[in-house]
């Protein structure tokens, strides 16, 4: 069984503030809600990063998830006020979208994650984590991802000047 | 430590949470928060076997970070897109969207 320390217990109420505010954000009718169960939601994924010793990447996600792109989402429910048919929540396939939902669920448990991964012993992980000057260091190096990185750097350009003439009143 | 499969079961089960809202909502702007939650699921299954796998190298936090890139551009554009299309119908639903139906 998990023993019980500070970690484990982290661990619970952190994929419980994950995984609730997932369930929040699928199923609460008004937008709003749901926006703010998804800021919940990615939180509990913040603090899963610092307990898997991602501290970097766990500061990205409030910064850039929680900071900038809940924030647009709360921006552009407000700007859509949808007048029409507010009455139904899902569409008409929901409870064949559910059993996918789980099937899949089902087969990841079964198929992957209980044959291949089910130990509890973790004394095999190595203590000795990489730290974020190792990923700084990564993110530039000629050797390793260099490349990519200024990619997602053109990447971005393109997509911001696309939202920009995508969303531009042309009048 | 918490062993790994627990990371994975958490992933799992919000990756699934995700996909359901991505199938079943109607509201436009719905459908783009449940892909983010996917995308964070996955999230967190790379920075889980990068903990537990490979900690020295840096392969997995890297992905992660580019995964962060995608996501950001995508909420951008994906949102733009839903700005446009309610200037033109009037609506976020997506079967509202049938311009090109035949």
């Amino acid at each position: 069984m998990l023993e019980l320390n500070a970690q484990s217990i982290g661990f619970l109420i952190f994929s419980a503030f994950t995984i609730g505010g997932g369930l929040g954000v699928v199923s609460s009718r008004n937008l709003i809600h749901g926006a703010l169960y998804l800021i919940l939601s990615l939180f509990g994924a913040a603090g899963l990063f610092v307990l898997l010793s991602a501290e970097f990447l766990a500061a990205v996600q409030v910064l850039v998830y929680i900071g900038a792109i809940a924030i647009l989402i709360i921006f552009a429910v407000m700007l859509t006020r949808s007048l029409t048919r507010l009455g139904e929540v899902f569409n008409k396939q929901w409870w064949l979208s559910a059993l996918v939902a789980i099937g899949m669920f089902v087969l990841i448990l079964v198929g992957v994650i209980l044959p291949v991964f089910s130990g509890m012993d973790t004394s095999g992980v190595s203590p000795n984590v990489a730290t974020t000057i190792d990923l700084g260091v990564a993110l530039v190096d000629g050797n390793q991802y260099v490349l990519p990185f200024e990619v997602a750097s053109i990447l971005l350009t393109a997509a911001m000047i696309g939202a920009i003439v995508i969303a531009r009143d042309n009048e | 430590m918490v062993p790994l499969w627990m990371y994975l079961l958490v992933s799992a089960a919000l990756f699934c949470i995700g996909a359901y809202g991505v199938l079943s909502r109607r509201n436009a702007v719905a459908i783009l928060m449940s892909v983010e939650l996917m995308l964070n699921a996955v999230n967190i299954n790379l920075v889980a076997f990068w903990r537990y796998l490979t900690p020295q190298n840096m392969s997995g936090q890297a992905f992660a970070a580019f995964v962060f890139v995608i996501a950001a551009a995508e909420a951008a554009v994906g949102l733009a897109i839903i700005i446009s299309v309610y200037r033109n119908r009037r609506s976020v639903v997506v079967e509202d969207v049938n311009l090109l139906k035949g």
